[in-house]
């Protein structure tokens, strides 16, 4: 399979104070497939998708060195605005976290702060993104009741339909479904299956027969380091690392 | 009986007898204010500023006093929003978690918190006579100000701590700037919150004499103007109380009464207004 690179990663190092989160990983992420990262809690997984949209750099005493490249720009060039780079990625957290207002505000807020005040544009934007991520047909008639009140698995969905209205290029995933029962994780998965032809879709999971499920492409990471990457045939079914190969058996963990 | 069962119901003993102490004052004050005031209540007391003799038990009201508190405390509160909502925004948004200046800003709101109102009272004073302002609604607001500027901020800091980090990190994943997530999603998310922040800082305002004792002065008119001195029912009651005149010192205690009743009615409102604003609240 031939990828072309959405995600350029060259030697980053994440240290959180004293402590190295992430070492020397360099890795490219291909576009319009979906990639999974993988391995044990504390490995570093969540620290290399927040690198990507740098919101990484809300925690306090952070400091990271190296290039991440996106569409040819180092986004970790201290000159980029981080509101251009993370306007082109959703994210979308372990726990879902509506926004304090209705449903409508919460997939109207991205365009809204970008700009867009047309009434008419943000009831097609609302309507489109809130099909896209499969929740429209839920909550068409009660748009302005809080997003609070939707159960866990219509406020990810939400979520989903809120990054999406931004109109991103990337998705990014942390553990997207681990707050979610069976069938809420099960819809959010075949959304990302859907969604994958249109964009470059990076997710967290620990759960190995999710990765295997849905991705195309496979990052593993053992404390910090990035021991084998590959396509998900590779790495699940001829992995050439001794490490990856006890991972996927559940030898470690 | 066994030692711990002994324990619970000591402990048990304890609260009930903290609750009645604090429910028996309550309804003390309010007794005392009612059977007291309530005879010399009457609808000039409310609706008239004193008349000539008023204080010798003559005819008038105080108006003069129920319009200049609830411009001085309206107009303190006010201006304290302004102070506290851009340092707790500051203090849990924008600074860097755990740094000195942040714990600095907080141990300055405790140490500000306990200082008397009366040296707010004269620390304003001081400033006025260093702009040359004599004693006005201005002076007194902010005196006023100045006092519940602490309280209202570390009450409305320790609301707007309580907001999951989460939720802002949904926002800057949208691109938003810390600016549009503090005010289009922090201050909605803790406003019941700042709400009663407010809510406090109003009460222990309008509540308090001796910070507007020299700063706003006393005066038998409504104030018309923010340089004009302006009348408070705390000091109202103060002089009412200090006259000899027993059918005066009734009229204070009914003074008493409608300060209560003003603090009831806003606390109620505002009740009411919460309630209507916890809708969104993510919990």
């Amino acid at each position: 399979m031939e990828f072309k690179t959405h995600i350029r990663v060259r030697n980053v190092n994440v240290f959180y104070g004293k402590e190295q989160a992430l070492k020397n990983v360099s890795v490219d992420i291909p576009d319009r497939r979906i990639t999974a990262i993988i391995g044990p809690s504390g490995c570093g997984k969540t620290t290399l998708l927040k690198s990507f949209n740098r919101l990484i750099d809300t925690t306090d005493g952070v400091r990271v060195s190296g290039e991440i490249s996106v569409d040819g720009e180092n986004i970790l060039d201290p000159k980029v605005e981080v509101t251009h780079i993370r306007k082109k990625m959703g994210l979308l957290s372990q726990k879902p976290y509506p926004l304090p207002m209705s449903i409508y505000d919460n997939v109207a807020y991205g365009p809204r702060i970008h700009g867009i005040k047309d009434k008419k544009r943000l009831d097609e934007i609302v309507e489109r993104y809130l099909r896209q991520s499969s929740l429209w047909e839920e909550v068409r008639d009660r748009l302005r009741t809080p997003a609070s009140r939707l159960s866990v698995g219509q406020q990810q969905r939400l979520c989903l339909a809120r990054g999406l209205a931004v109109e991103p290029e990337i998705i990014l995933g942390d553990e997207p479904t681990s707050a979610l029962d069976p069938s809420s994780s099960q819809r959010i998965e075949q959304r990302f299956l859907e969604l994958k032809n249109q964009y470059t879709i990076v997710i967290v999971t620990h759960i190995l027969r999710q990765a295997r499920r849905l991705a195309d492409y496979v990052i593993f990471l053992y404390l910090g380091e990035l021991i084998e990457h590959g396509t998900a045939e590779a790495i699940f079914e001829n992995p050439k690392e001794q490490m990856t190969r006890e991972y996927i058996k559940g030898i470690i963990s | 009986m066994d030692r711990r069962k002994i324990e619970e119901n000591i402990f048990k003993g304890l609260m009930n007898a903290s609750m009645l102490i604090i429910l028996a004052s309550l309804v003390f004050i309010l007794v005392t204010i009612i059977v007291r005031g309530l005879p010399a209540m009457n609808l000039a007391m409310i609706t008239q500023t004193p008349k000539g003799g008023y204080y010798l038990g003559k005819e008038g009201g105080i108006l003069n006093a129920i319009v200049g508190s609830l411009y001085l405390a309206g107009g303190a509160t006010l201006l304290a929003i302004l102070i506290s909502l851009p340092v707790v925004l500051y203090l849990n948004i924008y600074s860097k978690k755990g740094s000195r200046l942040v714990a600095f800003t907080r141990f300055s709101f405790d140490v500000l918190w306990g200082v008397p109102s009366i040296v707010y009272g004269a620390f304003g004073f001081t400033i006025m006579l260093f702009f040359g302002l004599r004693a006005s609604l201005l002076g007194g607001i902010i005196a006023v100000a100045l006092l519940v500027l602490p309280i209202m901020s570390r009450a409305m800091d320790e609301v707007i701590r309580m907001v999951p980090q989460e939720l802002l990190e949904s926002s800057y994943a949208l691109g938003a700037t810390r600016l549009q997530t503090a005010f289009k999603v922090v201050t909605r998310q803790a406003l019941p919150g700042i709400l009663t922040a407010v809510l406090i800082a109003f009460g222990r305002g309008i509540g308090d004499a001796a910070s507007v004792i020299f700063t706003a002065g006393f005066t038998d008119y409504i104030p018309y103007s923010l340089l004009r001195p302006a009348a408070t029912l705390p000091l109202a009651i103060f002089f009412q109380l200090g006259t000899p005149f027993p059918e005066v010192q009734e009229r204070a205690y009914a003074s008493a009464l409608i300060l209560t009743v003003i603090i009831l009615i806003i606390s109620i409102v505002s009740r009411i207004l919460i309630t209507r604003f916890t809708k969104h609240i993510v919990k």
